[in-house]
């Protein structure tokens, strides 16, 4: 299968952002064409830029009630209802819906792709005009500040200028972050969760390691791909079961695996998957590589190590947050060793020092990294009551 | 926003010695009962810190700014003058290093809300002298085994550990068994021996703040 997208459509002669298709149930996406090109970190230009989106529950009279969630690095705008390529649900189905603690019957959810990805939003698997080929390499680095000015282009399209919530996990929490400082008047209440301020040597060592076993695919040809018809399909694999390990927790993996055998009662004397949790990596990694771009996973893995805010204020992530309005809710995870519950006290600790209203709790739970996007009942009331009380404070009228 | 249950009388104290609209640091905040109090009574912008989850969970579903950490270990991390006032409410004696707790409060806010059980409580001692029993009440009901009250103290401790500080005590009030104040003019040893529980309004010494290292 083949997820390149196709160049996204400028509209000559709009003056500004245009929904390109609509379609019925997925498949909506924004298009800026060149005289609102996206001018990247690293000196880039992304013109046009597509960004694909999906919308839930709907926008109230006075547009108070939009809350925009930002994906995980191979997340998507599918954050509910049916994914098109996988026919699985959504990423955060568990969260996003009628009745649920980002409640559909009461908010407008926005979930975007991120600019770099492979699901509409522009990204290295995009044409480019310039040569009419796939970007490829030859696409900007982005980091995530540019995913977040490029979600700001599409809130703005929307007719959106003050978000109620943002929220989102892993890398989702830093353009959480990002937001709050970057826009901070647009953000009335942020959710960071299972994230940090900044990626650790450890964090940019696993991301090394997948990118270069992408990179070590013969299948890779350099970034170029597309244009012969391969796809490093086994290198993306393997990015995908180290990463995948990083994601759970060790008593995770052991409760769900232990050493148990995967149809066999003794072991092959091969490298055979005899074990199960070989089978488990080895079939994430395939359906990894089904719906994912080799390319566009190291444009994000790199968007996320390149992430420091504090460095962007002088080395101090207080000043990020410098006389900020907006109120935080911080969730960590006990058992997440990719993103600890040390990162997210930084975190909260500069929204102390800045004096922000802050509430942080750190969940017990043996799932790992992960456990953002499963069912934790502890972190869905955390969340269903600080959105509740932030609404209140809001005076939020829900259509309802 | 109401409270559910009529609010406790250390709470009301408290209360009553907080300035209306004040900046507020609750440490060891529990369900937020006392946040919540004074968020009604006084309109103050309240923060709070809670060890135990449910504790934080409650408070986060209330609505109240709450983090996860204990006095302890996160007073430290604090800026210095970032409240008005820092509160321990029944939280002392709790801590591993209630000196550290206390001139960390002196520092984070310009003033300190301190309420504890008072050992030097005659029942207290009663039970000690008389019977030769760790001592277990109303306001101490844990056996001494599984207690989490490490550190405590006489009103007579309280009041030197403040001297010691450099603060001052800017009013005091103890209860007695019913939950009434002791007389104002009271001498200390009254208080000692008649206060259950005590609640201390400290400041800095005025104009110098002291400054931990």
């Amino acid at each position: 299968m083949n997820n390149s997208q196709q160049a996204p459509r400028t509209d000559a002669g709009t003056p500004c952002a245009k929904r390109a298709a609509n379609g019925a149930s997925h498949g909506k996406t924004a298009v800026f064409p060149a005289e609102h090109a996206l001018v990247t970190d690293g000196g880039g230009r992304i013109a046009p830029l597509a960004i694909a989106y999906e919308t839930f529950g709907e926008l109230n009279a006075d547009r108070s009630n939009a809350i925009l969630l930002c994906h995980a690095l191979t997340g998507d705008q599918y954050a509910a209802g049916v994914h098109p390529v996988t026919g699985k649900p959504g990423w955060w189905e568990v969260m996003v819906g009628p009745g649920k603690p980002f409640d559909t019957d009461k908010y407008f959810i926005i979930c975007s792709n991120v600019v770099g990805g492979c699901m509409g939003t522009t990204g290295p698997s995009s044409i480019n005009p310039a040569t009419g080929k796939p970007y490829g390499l030859d696409f900007p680095v982005v980091t995530i500040r540019d995913m977040v000015r490029a979600q700001a282009m599409l809130v703005d399209h929307l007719g959106v200028e003050t978000l109620f919530c943002v929220a989102g996990g892993s890398m989702g929490g830093m353009q959480v972050l990002q937001w709050a400082a970057s826009y901070p008047e647009r953000v009335f209440a942020a959710m960071p969760i299972a994230t940090a301020a900044k990626h650790s040597a450890q964090n940019i060592g696993f991301n090394e390691v997948g990118r270069q076993a992408v990179m070590a695919d013969p299948d890779w040809r350099a970034g170029r791909y597309l244009e012969q018809s391969v796809r490093p399909e086994k290198g993306l694999a393997v990015a995908r079961m180290s990463a995948h390990i990083t994601y759970l927790s060790e008593a995770a993996l052991q409760r769900k695996f232990g050493r148990k055998l995967q149809d066999r009662s003794a072991p092959t004397f091969s490298f055979d998957a005899d074990f199960q949790v070989e089978n488990y990596l080895r079939y994430q990694g395939l359906a990894f590589v089904e719906r994912f771009d080799a390319n566009s996973y190291l444009f994000v893995t790199r968007a996320c190590d390149y992430f420091d805010l504090a460095a962007d204020y002088g080395g101090s992530l207080a000043r990020a947050f410098k006389d900020t309005k907006t109120r935080f809710c911080v969730v960590s995870f006990d058992s997440d060793w990719l993103y600890p519950t040390s990162d997210s006290r930084a975190i909260v600790h500069a929204l102390n020092a800045s004096g922000a209203s802050v509430s942080f709790v750190e969940i017990e739970s043996d799932k790992g990294h992960d456990a953002f996007l499963l069912h934790e009942p502890m972190f869905f009331a955390t969340t269903r009551g600080f959105l509740e009380s932030a609404a209140a404070a809001r005076g939020l009228k829900t259509r309802a | 926003m109401t409270t559910a249950q009529s609010p406790r009388l250390d709470h009301l104290l408290i209360a009553d010695m907080v300035d209306p609209g004040a900046r507020v640091l609750d440490v060891g905040c529990g369900d937020g009962a006392l946040l919540q109090l004074l968020a009604e009574k006084k309109k103050v912008d309240g923060r709070g810190v809670e060890l135990s989850q449910r504790g934080v969970n409650e408070c986060v579903a209330k609505g109240l700014s709450v983090i996860q950490g204990d006095a302890d270990a996160d007073l430290a991390d604090y800026p210095d003058d970032g409240f008005d006032y820092v509160i321990l409410s029944q939280t002392l004696q709790a801590t591993r290093r209630p000196r550290e707790a206390l001139r960390n409060m002196l520092r984070i806010g310009r003033r300190a809300i301190v309420s504890f059980p008072n050992f030097g409580y005659w029942r207290v001692r009663a039970q000690l002298v008389l019977r030769g029993r760790m001592p277990v009440t109303g306001n101490l009901s844990y056996s001494w085994h599984d207690t989490p009250n490490i550190h405590l103290c006489t009103i007579r401790d309280f009041v030197e550990l403040v001297d010691d500080l450099g603060a001052h005590i800017e009013r005091g009030v103890a209860l007695d068994h019913a939950g009434a104040p002791i007389r104002v003019n009271a001498p200390w040893w009254i208080w000692n021996l008649l206060g259950e529980q005590a609640v201390f309004l400290l400041a800095r010494d005025a104009p110098a703040a002291p400054r931990s290292s």
